[in-house]
């Protein structure tokens, strides 16, 4: 069969499971459009073709033998901080740059379990810590709408290449947005479940009370498909919580008439992009006439602290994550000296990139004497203010919706020494990561080419109640649809 | 909040990272533009609220103590940058 475009996941496992189509074939397809578009999008830290195209052959049979799962021979992109067993694991950084790691994440298992072909690991932010992959260490990633545009992160080369078509989905891991602001600049799906439904177990951690993994999608289906794979507690991660987890597909379909949606006013910022607000006031409007009740009066005040409450408490946890990065037992090691304490001291000079470092220093500092209790206790006070406010609000409200970024894309180089209008990027995602909410990015328009995404958020482990919403969203409109052209 | 060239060189250390001159100033620059958005949280009133340490209120995780496999000492070094028998070698600690 010939494939005129990438398909869906649940496109593409009706075509194989009625044999339309093989796994190996789709692979293929999946490979070429890599080679295609790649030197010009540059997704992909390792492309793994050998694995990817073993691993179709064993899809194939599978499928013949009638035990094809949802996920079975579908071509995925994983974000190079997920440790794959035997395939290098760089986190996009010059510390990890030889890293192979000798066991599979958690999530990594579940979707080998599932069938999956894994076609390579993507690009990003070195460690986690950006907001336009212009922080990995090897090179940025061109978002697929426009090339000379950043991609966001950190899970940039996740969103990219599935923007692109370089894999049916991606996975990519969120802190204070990297997966949402990525899925609203490449317009593609975003989901960031609660903390604590996907085990985090073989992430490379950077903030371990923030981190959470989630799927990179073309479209809501999809994401549910692949959450319904990934989500669940393990022993391994013991912040991972025992619920059971539903079939996330059921809630595909259904309509919202009656919900309640809240439109907390403190997320239309100063500096806002017109085109965006009008997106998202275009989205509503949708919303309504899908039968959903809309309340703009809705405040929450402690969103002003999101940005200071973040920036103490992930650096605070990224130092501690990252003291273990020493050159001994794995990683860049600085070898010529006589002293450990300057291998060490340089290990960590040469191995991490200037952003990294920024963040440990930051972290060391409000964690160290004297200024925990001004700090790292005070931003875990106020964290407890931030949750507090959003528990409150869904008393009232279903879901509250916001834009995903309160800008479409810049351009690459443009905010790399405005530190603090990169930082801004992630007003609209960072109090979600806070409260330890789920969230998910839907595709909701262009201006002047570039995507503009809208976010949903609910209570925690209510994410049927956001792939519902978000669902019944994208099916009312055709921004999914839309391709970039490459 | 401003982080002098003392103070960077104290974290430094603290953090085991070398630095340059050049990123002495720049971190000093960065990191004291940073923290004057942490002057925010001040205004905030915390008497008598708990702090969140992470957000899904589970505490103290217990699993049976079982004996399970680990991994093979091949695969325990093979990331290793130098290795001597089954240790990890490096310089010596006390000079």
């Amino acid at each position: 069969m010939m494939i005129e475009r990438i398909p869906t996941i649940h496109e593409a496992h009706q075509l194989l499971v009625s044999k339309q189509l093989s796994s190996v074939e789709l692979t293929e397809a999946v490979l070429a459009r890599i080679q295609a578009v790649e030197p010009r999008v540059k997704a992909f830290v390792s492309v793994t073709e050998e694995t990817a195209l073993q691993q179709a052959i064993l899809a194939d049979k599978r499928i013949a033998k009638g035990e094809a799962r949802p996920l079975t021979g579908i071509p995925a992109v994983m974000k190079d901080l997920l440790c794959t067993k035997g395939i290098r694991t760089t986190c996009s950084s010059k510390m990890l740059d030889n890293y192979v790691p000798p066991f599979d994440a958690t999530v990594i298992e579940k979707l080998y379990a599932e069938g999956m072909v894994l076609v390579g690991k993507a690009n990003m932010d070195e460690f986690g810590m950006g907001s336009s992959t212009e922080n990995s260490a090897f090179f940025p990633t061109h978002n697929p709408w426009n090339i000379e545009y950043v991609p966001g992160g950190s899970s940039g080369g996740s969103a990219a290449a599935v923007a692109a078509g370089e894999g049916l989905y991606a996975l990519g891991s969120d802190t204070g947005g990297s997966i949402r602001q990525p899925a609203g600049f490449c317009s593609v799906i975003g989901l960031k479940p609660t903390y604590g439904r996907v085990s985090r177990y073989g992430l490379i951690a950077f903030a371990s009370s923030l981190d959470q993994i989630g799927p990179l999608t073309q479209d809501v289906e999809d994401a549910a498909i692949v959450l319904s794979a990934i989500a669940g507690h393990d022993s391994r991660d013991s912040t991972s919580v025992k619920l059971r987890v539903p079939d996330y597909t059921q809630s595909i379909g259904k309509d919202i008439k009656g919900m309640r949606i809240g439109v907390p006013k403190e997320y239309f910022v100063e500096g806002m992009q017109p085109e965006v607000k009008q997106a998202i006031v275009s989205a509503l409007t949708v919303l309504e006439g899908l039968g959903a009740h809309i309340d703009f009066d809705i405040s929450l005040p402690n969103t002003a602290c999101a940005l200071a409450v973040y920036y103490i408490i992930s650096p605070s946890e990224a130092s501690a994550n990252l003291a273990r990065f020493d050159g001994v037992r794995y990683g860049f090691s600085y070898t010529d000296t006589d002293s450990m304490w300057e291998a060490l001291e340089k290990t960590r000079q040469f191995g991490f990139g200037p952003e990294v470092k920024r963040r440990i220093m930051l972290g060391t500092y409000t964690l160290s004497a004297g200024y925990y209790d001004a700090y790292y206790l005070k931003a875990q006070k106020v964290r407890t203010l931030i949750r507090n406010e959003f528990e409150e609000a869904f008393n009232k409200y279903d879901v509250l919706v916001t834009p995903t970024c309160p800008t479409v894309p810049f351009k690459i180089g443009e905010r790399v020494d405005d530190l603090l209008s990169m930082y801004l990027t992630d007003v609209c995602t960072l109090p979600i990561s806070i409260a330890g909410v789920p969230a998910i990015s839907v595709p909701a328009g262009f201006a002047g080419g570039l995507p503009i995404g809208l976010q949903v958020i609910a209570k925690p482990f209510a994410e049927e109640t956001i792939l519902r919403v978000a669902h019944a969203y994208e099916q009312a409109t055709d921004w999914h649809k839309q391709k970039p052209l490459l | 909040m401003k982080f002098s060239r003392e103070d960077v060189i104290h974290i430094a250390a603290l953090a085991k990272i070398a630095m340059t001159e050049d990123e002495i100033t720049n971190f000093s620059v960065q990191l004291s533009n940073v923290m004057e958005n942490f002057e925010i949280l001040n205004k905030v009133d915390t008497t008598n609220i708990l702090p969140t340490s992470q957000p899904n209120a589970l505490s103290n995780v217990m699993r049976e103590d079982e004996i399970e496999s680990s991994l093979d000492i091949a695969d325990v070094f093979a990331n290793a940058s130098n290795r001597e028998g089954d240790f990890f070698r490096i310089h010596s600690v006390l000079e």
